[in-house]
């Protein structure tokens, strides 16, 4: 049986910071993940910024984390490559009275969060956009807008380049005890031994927990919400706008993002199953009528793909005061050898490192010698992008490898030199979506319909198997039935 | 043989006439709606019934693996199957020129079956 | 093959309309002509349409789209056009100046004196019609699915509904049938067909494919593949009527709901974008706002029949070789055509009365609302009747033209606009 002495369990961004952070020390390190690649839970689908942390109760983990977190995305994004960018975020009031704005003010000083109330004419100059009806907003400088598949990619990459090891397809069946003991993890494709687990488990770490005896009463409701993206050639955002936010959630955003078109969303309800992320009709028209509110300059024909996600809303009590969905973040005393993780929802993105810092110092505080490793390396090479590059750097790169001259993605600019790259990375990208992950193909207006036979070839040819063995997403979703000719009797 | 009365989808033009064709047996009796073009055509429409045939054959060598095929003709619309099984089973090889035939005289009707465009022969 | 590094017309994209386009250039004394395409061979979207159906206009017979093809490539090639192929056209300047690049070419600048915009149209997809459900693979536009099943050779299902009557939707069931798929259903939200009754009965009823109007899809089911989509039909807001719900299994839904001009090369070299048609604004000889730069085919509306993208190509080219020869394009003041009485719109937008001194100019148009009775098809100046044209009908699926006359230039350049009109008669 193979040995390790960290099994982190799920690839979410939690799971793959995490597995990044302890990379950094002399540990051997597994990442398991039950999809067929990383980032598909909770961490597929969300708005994709890095809060400044005004919003969370004051005195939660929520709000530690945030801010704990912020600062820390400048070193992650010039270390790994996410694309990153600190556009600071607007609370914009619309009609109410402007009182609420000082309440948020209270809430963002409370929480260590700079920020300033801007007027209504100057929210007008800063984003000519908004619904002309504003009375004002507050300005937190510290938000920003991160890439939320490298979010997740980059630091795993990183890790593996530091020695640790990912298995997708590779789910979580049960631990191995002695005792109150953990030795090991029973899993899908075989057991393993390790002396330490890391429950980043997501929407189903409520089960993972449970299954080591921690927390009975802990439970995910998954909370979906649903998005527009709206095409960059129809709108382009520099800004984040919030409105004034409701009990449940920051409201409906309408905001850009470090890869050009605008996001419209979410919403929030709470859904049963954990693997319910079907847009629906009702939801489309609450993100549009709230989107509609914030700038109501959004024309319909500008949508050019719709997708939903779920949060892991928990039900852990804040240590103090009575806010019920903190994060949990912990190392059980029923049992030992686990690093207990739940809840991690919205700011969790954000916070992602910070918790990764965490069960760093966790692991020091139960007595885990953690020595650096000498030779490690904080910097994940960058692979080239064709459309961030000038025409002569494009020319350079065409004339190195003629590959990078394939134009696969009209919309989004993605050349056939950047999906082999990435098809053969640390982090093999194996599966169609996969490659959307990474580069952002077939997010454009025409939500691939021109690049997905191409690329199927393209994933057919590098890995060595037939078309017809190639996925959206893993088994079970393959593009292509059979052979045109070969019609059964 | 008793009168019956049909409804023919006029297809000559883009109009798309609904036709009511009475007949006795292979006798028309009276046609209502329609032009004149439109009554030839539900007369053929009613009693041999043909559609142009565009589909694809296998090819080696080429650029692709299907070649695009279609009949010289209109064909008989009931033998329609029969033709598409044929297809399947016919291999081309590159180079195939532009209305190329396929397979002549198909399934005895005097119709053939012809290349939709040329396709060089590939080195692969 | 070589090209050169200045041309005095490229033309960006190989269909109907760029191959036309370019032909012309070369006859009408354009001397250095170069097509350039993403694709590997010539033709584009034509080369994956095999169906019958194509030239009953311009050679009065019923070719396959390759075939069509087929027939202009060779021309283009005897004239002696070059082609860059395998090549994406990533910008076009304002003054003409094209970067591009290619796995076989590497990364090509060219000069050109002028250019014509012919890269077709895309498919509307899914999110566009704001279709509810889940993402699994197996929810295809009917052009993806038809580039497989006829160019590559492959079967993306095996069960299949269609949303959208459009002719491409509906000759791919046909298609499908063909290749031994079952096709389940159509389903149309409109209460009319949107493609050719013709398609309709050669594609659908000859194989007992239900089509059913006022009716789309609510739901999309299946998280890896599709398992079923649940279908209902609408009121005549389009909106879902409650109890109406049917599940359909299927693996496969396939997408065939309209067309919308490519013309995000075009918006970049600062082309005006009519948000009418979602193509460029253009005088009688297709030329844009920026002088030199034309446009031809579906890039500046979306045709029905292929004919008319050739004809619009042929004039572009013409035009555009006109412009090299002379160093000017048409000449003298030009006249806006605007979109009256149940007209969506009208191409060209605006004329140069001095075109008909020597030719006629055909103004395309498409109707608001069908009218199932005889219509004219009217031209005014104010209030004065230029010309006028009877149809037995008019539909929104189907383009209608009208042709100004060189009799009638005095009146023309004495206009101060053109107004079009579709009236019952």
């Amino acid at each position: 049986m193979n040995s390790y002495d960290v099994i982190i369990i799920g690839g979410g961004v939690v799971g793959c910071m995490t597995a990044r952070a302890l990379s950094r020390y002399n540990l051997s390190i597994l990442l398991i993940e039950k999809e067929s690649d990383i980032g598909m839970g909770a961490s597929s689908a969300n708005s994709a910024i890095v809060h400044a942390g005004h919003d969370p109760v004051p005195g939660t983990l929520k709000a530690e984390m945030n801010h704990l977190a912020n600062p820390m995305w400048d070193t992650l994004s010039a270390e790994l490559g996410i694309p990153f960018k600190r556009s600071g975020a607007y609370i914009v009031a619309i009609e109410e009275g402007c009182d609420c704005l000082e309440t948020l003010q209270a809430r963002a000083k409370a929480n260590g969060v700079p920020s300033e109330i801007i007027s209504a004419d100057e929210m007008k100059r800063r984003e000519p956009r908004v619904n002309p009806l504003t009375t004002g907003a507050l300005f937190t400088p510290t938000a920003g807008m991160v890439d939320p598949f490298a979010a997740c990619i980059a630091p795993l990459e990183n890790a593996i380049n530091n020695g640790a090891q990912v298995m997708t397809d590779t789910a979580f069946v049960d631990f191995i005890k002695e005792g109150s003991k953990i030795i090991g993890i029973k899993t899908s494709r075989g057991d393993f031994a390790c002396r330490w687990v890391v429950n980043a488990a997501g929407l189903y770490s409520d089960e993972v927990m449970h299954k080591a005896g921690v927390r009975p009463e802990f439970k995910i409701t998954p909370r979906k919400g649903e998005y527009y993206i709206l095409d960059k050639s129809e709108i382009q955002m520099e800004n984040i706008l919030f409105p004034v936010p409701s009990e449940v959630s920051k409201g409906i955003l309408v905001l850009g993002s470090t890869h050009g078109n605008a996001l419209v969303g979410p919403n929030s309800n709470m859904v049963p199953e954990k693997e319910n992320r079907a847009v629906t009709a009702d939801g489309l028209a609450e993100i549009w009528s709230g989107s509609q509110r914030l700038v109501p300059s959004i024309a319909p024909r500008s949508i050019i793909a719709v997708f939903a996600g779920l949060r892991a809303t928990g039900n852990a009590h804040a240590k103090n005061g009575d806010y019920s969905h903190d994060f949990v973040i912990e190392i059980p005393k029923e049992v030992q050898g686990l690093v207990n993780l739940g809840g991690i929802e919205s700011p969790g993105l954000t916070s992602a490192p910070a918790i990764a810092q965490r069960v760093v110092e966790l692991l020091k505080e139960a007595g885990e010698k953690l020595v650096e490793k000498k030779d490690f390396n904080p910097i994940r090479p960058a692979r080239p992008r064709f459309n961030h590059l000038n025409h002569e750097e494009q020319a350079a790169l065409v004339a190195k490898d003629a590959r990078y001259g394939h134009m696969i993605c009209r919309c989004e600019m993605i050349t056939e030199g950047e999906i082999v790259a990435e098809i053969h990375a640390p982090l093999p990208a194996k599966t169609y979506d996969a490659i959307k992950r990474r580069t952002w193909l077939g997010t454009g207006r025409c939500l691939g319909a021109f690049d997905m036979p191409r690329v199927v070839a393209i994933l057919s040819q590098e890995l060595g198997v037939s078309p017809l063995e190639i996925t959206k997403k893993g088994t079970g979703s393959e593009f292509l039935a059979r052979l045109t000719k070969d019609v059964e009797a | 043989m008793p009168t019956i009365t049909q409804k023919v989808i006029c297809t000559t033009c883009p109009k798309g006439c609904t036709l009511e064709v009475t007949r006795d047996g292979e006798t028309i009796i009276s046609i209502l709606n329609g032009c004149k073009r439109g009554h030839e055509y539900a007369k053929q429409e009613l009693t041999d019934p043909r559609r142009m045939v565009a589909s694809t054959v296998r090819i080696r060598g080429a650029v692709h693996p299907l070649m695009p095929v279609y009949t010289s003709a209109p064909f008989p619309k009931p033998r329609i199957p029969e033709l598409l099984k044929l297809l399947r089973s016919v291999e081309l090889s590159a180079p195939v020129k532009m209305d190329q035939p396929v397979l002549e005289n198909v399934l005895g009707t005097g119709i053939n079956v012809n290349a939709s465009r040329e396709m060089d022969e590939v080195n692969q | 093959m070589m090209h050169k590094e200045n041309y005095d017309v490229v033309v960006i994209g190989s269909g109907p309309g760029g191959l036309a386009a370019a032909i012309a250039a070369k006859k009408n004394g354009a001397e250095a002509v170069l097509i350039i395409d993403r694709d590997i061979e010539p033709g584009g979207i034509l080369l994956q349409c095999i169906h019958n159906g194509f030239g009953m206009e311009t050679f009065k017979q019923d070719l396959p789209g390759p075939a069509y093809a087929q027939r202009f490539i060779d021309e283009a090639t005897q004239v002696g056009v070059d082609f860059l192929l395998d090549t994406m056209v990533l910008e076009v300047t304002r003054d003409h100046h094209i970067f591009a690049t290619s796995k076989q070419h590497g990364f090509v600048e060219i000069n050109a004196k002028t250019v014509v915009l012919a890269m077709g149209c895309r498919e509307r997809s899914r999110a566009q019609i704001r279709l509810p459900g889940t993402r699994p693979a197996g929810v295809f536009t009917a052009g993806t699915a038809q580039r497989w099943v006829n160019v590559e050779g492959f079967m993306p299902g095996k069960r299949f509904v269609i949303l959208g009557s459009g002719d491409i939707g509906m000759i791919m069931a046909r298609r499908l049938t063909f290749e031994g798929a079952k096709v389940e259903r159509v389903l149309e939200v409109m209460p009319y067909l949107s493609g050719l009754t013709r398609n309709y009965v050669q594609c659908l009823m000859d194989f007992d494919i239900g089509l059913q109007l006022k009716h789309t899809v609510k739901n999309i089911i299946g998280k890896n593949r599709v398992e079923a989509i649940e279908a209902c039909a609408v009121d005549d807001k389009m909106q879902p009527i409650a109890g109406t719900e049917e599940i359909i299994p299927c693996d496969t839904l396939l997408l065939s709901v309209g067309l919308i001009p490519e013309n995000e090369l075009s918006r970049q070299a600062g082309v005006l974008i009519d948000p009418v048609t979602a193509g460029p604004f253009v005088d009688d000889g297709f030329q844009t706002n920026i002088p030199g730069v034309f446009s031809a085919g579906n890039v500046v509306h979306v045709y029905d029949l292929v004919d008319w993208v050739t004809e619009a190509g042929l004039t572009a080219g013409k035009s555009a070789a006109q412009l090299v020869r002379k160093g000017v394009g048409s000449d003298g003041p030009t006249i806006p055509v605007k979109a009256a009485d149940n007209v969506r719109y009208v191409v060209p937008q605006t004329l140069h009365p001095s075109t008909l001194e020597e030719n006629d100019i055909r103004l395309q148009m498409r109707v608001t609302r069908p009218i199932e009775k005889p219509v004219w098809v009217e031209v005014r100046s104010g209030d004065k009747l230029i010309t006028r044209r009877g149809e037995p009908y008019a539909r929104p699926g189907e383009m209608v033209t009208i042709a100004l006359k060189p009799a009638q230039v005095e009146e023309i350049k004495a206009a101060s606009e053109l107004r079009v009109a579709i009236v019952e008669r």
